[in-house]
């Protein structure tokens, strides 16, 4: 994971070799040159070598092949002449894809392989990867490596580049709770995703607003927990559509059903299953987080969390936990009763660590590992050694530097999100401190260090909808994606800057419908100083 | 559960859902009359409605002229406004529900249009017209009258927002009374084209959502340092030497299109050509009309401000005017005039002895009002007026009475307004309205509670504040990002120069706000959400 001075050195050369400079995010290794092939749209394909593990059929590259030919050459590709005279030297017709280890149909995991290796020179035009999700990478980059003329000709440079991933888990959230985003919004930010190298769809389905989650146990949840059960939900067959997308594109889909806080819009759909506030003596009226004193609430969760296991293939689930309110347990005879009973004295800490506690049971039961945000690590709850803390806070209770340092003191593996709150906006290119940030810039053992296993953008909803999603996101989520991707030595604001604008122009012109849009290639589509968004 | 068929049972429970129902209905109406002004952004003068409601059907509602009109269907202007109106009301809905749900109560079937004076049907709006109306909405015909159709066009869009969905889905009025004229005259957007190129079609997509907000000026900063995408007839290198690419321009057409979009919506294009500062693309298609910079004896290579001591520089101007006078109809041309950069004046050996020979020592602003005052002299030889950023009155000694100046700096900005209308002249606020400057939040509040008229001065000086505008500046904003960056939070700065100055109440505002961002949404303007919650459009 660590980067060398070799590396950066011939980083640092590259970043002046031409077309390479269009890569977002930047390659481990790279070594490109002025030489140029030739590549001719019509003639073009992409070919599984004969020793490949996959081969056609195989789901995930079969797929992939037909999406980077239309993003390469698009519906513009029929119209070129054919070239005139022999086949050269210079030409480039096909691009030579080898996957070491077979499996087409398995779902990304936090373990998976993504390295790959490309070499495009005199002999070979060749992808070489351990897995179908190194292909996946290996092909994003070829497809940003080519280029085109003024005249319309597409070429690639001489080029040998080995790459992999810094961290494994690279993610971005979104929040469905608070604004409900049509599938649509989902689907356009998975391709973009897969266009950063992002692998982990983070999908904060429901909190308090809205609960959009249709669920066959408990349909009563979107019923009367929705913002409207017959548009604002997603479906059985929405939430398979989203996973699969996911899959084709390396992406794994990371579901968060948050409690015990954040569950007001669970209450209409489960009576009994929230906490009833007390104004003195007697109800309130209102409702606090999950009742963590009754038996009914441990059935509805089993049943309800049986349901979400089976459903999101992910080894992991998030649980959420963060931001438990205690006043509402507080002011509650039945939980004052419980907490009695249970000696837990005054400290609703111990009250939250059971619940939580009880709850991560029920999912170890049904095989699954689980993200929890740091606050279950904060109050304490004892959880399992395999369980990954997200941590967000950026100030409280302490700088989020020294959170990692002491969640992985602990011994637990962490994810970082604290410094990456995209929904958090300001006047300037806010995407140079959210590229500087250093993931492992805390006080640690290498040990320690190695227990982070990567970060993830966060778009919160509360401003958000699909009306400014894309643009508030993109391009400045690239910034944690390379961040996550590339050597920890890649700094250099004015490189990003370069390479970042060039970047975005190309989102951009991808979001313009097909049949009106030109090539995606071409090159200042806009010209554009400071790069900020794309499409809406 | 035992009854599952559909026998007799049923129908008891059948009855009492209807009458449960029927309760509902009278609520909702109560409801209605509770809060009478339903959800109308920017908030008319004077509401008045009533519990009773009219229901509308698509099929058999029409825009009328009434026979002692002063327009007919030969104003174009109007028959373009019913069309889009009628759309907006109707919209998609159209074909789901068509008349057949009509029920009870009394139809509404036309809403009749009278225009008291000469229409200026074919006339371009201006800062003077007028905008005023009344509104009696009742069965089965309502009016809409006004002195010109400027206050029709108001008019339209205050019926449009009146009508709703009830329960059933039928689209439904209550009766009402309404009159309404704007608070100010001028109620402006700025967007800013050099920075970011914004194709023709975002800009007519902002000229829509002006007009749902009542807003009357687009002020279009067209050019300045970084590109120079307006074509000119006189001078065609400015934009092909100074725009981004030849297909980030706009020409001669494009334009014309834009004029005529705008006035369609009774908006008026304000066009400003900023000098001597912010003129970096001039230069590359224009020699000799930037100042070489110098780095002691010798030329630098780079440039700087116009350079206001050569004669070619006002011929060239001039000329440049001319032609913009007769492209742009309206009676004003915003000139700039903001953050003129002094260290290249300084350097340059020429300008060092102009200066000398004028008098004007080391005081450079003397050489920028001269500069100002050459310019202001030319467009009112071309029979336009002026407007001009604040620093023209900051720096000039002496000003052509009756040039507004444009208050931008944040920075004590009540204290400028109670300088510049002292000394006479009209004024646009903005400082509080740079809408670029984007923040975490519900920033529309701070916009909101903005009065334009806070400042120390009299009756009279007050009246010389003739509007304000939010200004989008392009830094971070094109084609990609303008539309939800714009709204809804201009619609703060809209209720707040249309409407009362005692609208203020922000409860009141936020609910009303939310209803006009998913009407805005529904009419096709990607306007962000105000808070967390919802629209029904929010799949479309």
């Amino acid at each position: 994971m660590a980067g060398s001075a070799l590396w950066f050195s011939l980083l640092l050369a590259a970043a002046f070799a031409g077309r390479a400079t269009a890569l977002w995010p930047w390659p481990q290794y790279i070594q490109t040159s002025e030489q140029s092939y030739t590549i001719f749209p019509h003639t073009f394909q992409f070919q599984y070598h004969v020793s490949s593990a996959a081969q056609v059929g195989c789901s995930v590259l079969d797929e992939a092949f037909q999406r980077y030919r239309d993003l390469l050459f698009g519906s513009v590709s029929f119209h070129f002449p054919q070239p005139m005279g022999k086949w050269h030297m210079s030409e480039k017709n096909s691009l030579v894809i080898l996957v070491v280890t077979p499996g087409c149909d398995q779902f990304p995991s936090l373990e998976s392989v993504e390295n790959y290796t490309l070499t495009i020179n005199d002999e070979q035009c060749f992808l070489l990867s351990e897995t179908v999700w190194g292909a996946l990478r290996g092909l994003e980059t070829f497809s940003q490596l080519i280029w085109r003329s003024p005249e319309g000709t597409f070429y690639i440079n001489k080029t040998e580049i080995e790459d992999f991933p810094r961290f494994p888990h690279r993610g971005l959230l979104l929040d469905t709770s608070r604004h409900y985003l049509p599938l649509a919004s989902i689907l356009d930010t998975l391709d973009v995703m897969a266009y950063n190298k992002f692998n982990v769809f983070h999908w904060h389905l429901v909190d308090d607003p809205s609960f959009p989650y249709e669920s066959f146990t408990f349909p009563n949840l979107t019923k009367k927990g929705s913002y409207n059960p017959a548009t604002h939900i997603y479906t059985a067959q929405d939430v398979k559509e989203v996973i699969e997308y996911a899959r084709l594109r390396g992406i794994r889909v990371l579901a968060e059903f948050d409690t015990p806080g954040h569950t007001l819009s669970w209450g209409p759909g489960v009576p009994g299953l929230l906490t009833p506030c007390y104004s003195g003596s007697h109800p309130s009226g209102t409702f606090g987080p999950v009742n963590p004193a009754l038996n009914n609430t441990y059935e509805f969760m089993s049943a309800f969390f049986l349901e979400i296991s089976s459903v999101f293939p992910d080894f992991y689930l998030h649980l959420g936990g963060d931001e438990v309110d205690f006043t509402c347990w507080k002011s509650n005879p039945d939980i004052q009763a419980f907490m009695k009973k249970k000696g837990f004295g005054d400290d609703f800490k111990k009250l939250e660590s059971f619940y939580i506690q009880t709850l991560l049971d029920i999912v170890s039961a049904y095989g699954k590992g689980y993200v929890v945000w740091q606050e279950v690590f904060d109050n304490k709850v004892k959880v399992q050694p395999d369980t990954v803390i997200q941590v967000w806070r950026e100030k409280m209770p302490v700088r989020y530097t020294k959170e990692m340092e002491l969640v992985t003191s602990a011994g637990f593996r962490a994810l970082l999100s604290a410094p990456w709150y995209l929904n958090h906006i300001t006047y300037g290119p806010d995407w140079k401190n959210i590229y500087m940030v250093e993931p492992l810039a805390f006080e640690g053992s290498p040990e320690q260090k190695a227990l982070v296993i990567g970060g993830e953008a966060c778009m919160w909803g509360e401003y958000v909808d699909s009306t400014n999603l894309v643009p508030r996101l993109w391009p400045r989520a690239g910034a944690v994606a390379e961040r996550l991707w590339s050597n920890k030595m890649l700094t250099n604001l004015d490189f990003a800057y370069k390479r970042l604008a060039h970047f975005r122009c190309e989102l951009l012109s991808l979001q313009i419908p097909a049949n009106t849009r030109p090539h995606p290639k071409q090159e200042s589509l806009e010209v554009s100083p400071p790069p900020r968004n794309f499409g809406v | 559960m035992e009854h599952r068929g559909l026998g007799w049972p049923r129908l008891p429970r059948l009855l009492e859902l209807l009458a449960a129902l029927a309760v509902q209905a009278v609520r909702a109406s109560a409801v209605a009359a509770a809060s009478p002004d339903l959800s109308l952004w920017p908030m008319p003068l004077s509401v008045q409605t009533t519990p009773r409601v009219l229901h509308l059907s698509p099929d058999n509602f029409f825009f009328g002229h009434s026979s002692t009109s002063k327009a007919g269907p030969s104003c174009s202007l109007l028959q373009e406004a019913f069309r889009r109106y009628y759309d907006y009301i109707f919209g998609f809905y159209k074909r789901h529900h068509g008349s057949a749900d009509l029920r009870v109560g009394v139809e509404l079937q036309q809403l009749q249009v009278s225009v008291v004076l000469d229409p200026e049907c074919d006339a371009f709006p201006k800062i003077s017209s007028d905008e005023s109306y009344t509104l009696l909405v009742k069965g089965p015909v309502a009016s809409l009258t006004a002195n010109r159709v400027w206050g029709v066009l108001r008019g339209l869009e205050t019926f449009s927002q009146l009508i709703y969905q009830d329960f059933y889905g039928t689209f439904t009025v209550n009766e009402s009374n309404i009159v309404d004229s704007p608070r100010f005259p001028h109620r402006g957007i700025l967007i800013d084209t050099s920075r970011h190129f914004l194709s023709i079609k975002s800009i007519f997509k902002t000229l829509d959502a002006m007009a749902f907000n009542k807003f009357n000026v687009l002020h279009w900063h067209i050019v300045d340092d970084p590109s120079f995408p307006y074509q000119s007839i006189t001078f065609p290198g400015l934009s092909q030497k100074g725009s981004y690419s030849s297909s980030h321009v706009y020409t001669p057409n494009d334009v014309r299109m834009a004029i005529e979009y705008a006035r369609l919506r009774g908006i008026r294009i304000l066009p400003e050509f900023d000098s001597p500062g912010h003129t970096q693309s001039w230069g590359e298609g224009q020699k000799d009309l930037l100042t070489p910079c110098y780095n002691g004896k010798d030329p630098s290579g780079a440039f700087g401000p116009i350079n206001p001591i050569w004669n070619t520089t006002y011929s060239f101007l001039s000329k440049f005017f001319k032609e913009i006078s007769t492209v742009f109809p309206d009676e004003f041309i915003h000139l700039g005039g903001d953050e003129v950069d002094f260290d290249c004046w300084a350097s340059n050996p020429e300008i060092q002895d102009f200066m000398r020979d004028k008098g004007f020592g080391r005081n450079f602003k003397k050489l920028e009002s001269f500069y100002m005052q050459a310019v202001l002299d030319m467009i009112s030889a071309i029979n336009k007026s002026s407007i001009v950023w604040q620093e023209v009155f900051d720096d000039a000694s002496k000003l052509t009475p009756g040039t507004v100046i444009q208050v931008w700096k944040v920075e004590d900005y009540t204290q400028e307004q109670s300088k510049v209308t002292e000394a006479g002249f009209p004024v646009i606020l903005s400082a509080p309205w740079y809408l670029d400057w984007i923040s975490y939040g519900q920033d529309w509040k701070k916009y909101y509670a903005v009065d334009p008229l806070s400042f120390e001065g009299s009756q009279e000086q007050k009246k010389l504040v003739i509007g304000g505008e939010a200004c989008l500046w392009g830094e971070y904003v094109d084609a990609t990002n303008l539309t939800p960056r714009l709204w809804p939070r201009a619609s703060a700065v809209g209720e707040r120069l249309w409407s009362h100055k005692d609208v203020r109440g922000l409860e009141d505002a936020y609910r009303r706000l939310i209803v006009h961002r998913c009407r805005m949404l529904r009419r096709g303007i990607a306007a962000e959400p105000v808070f967390t919650g919802y629209c029904d459009e929010d799949r479309m």
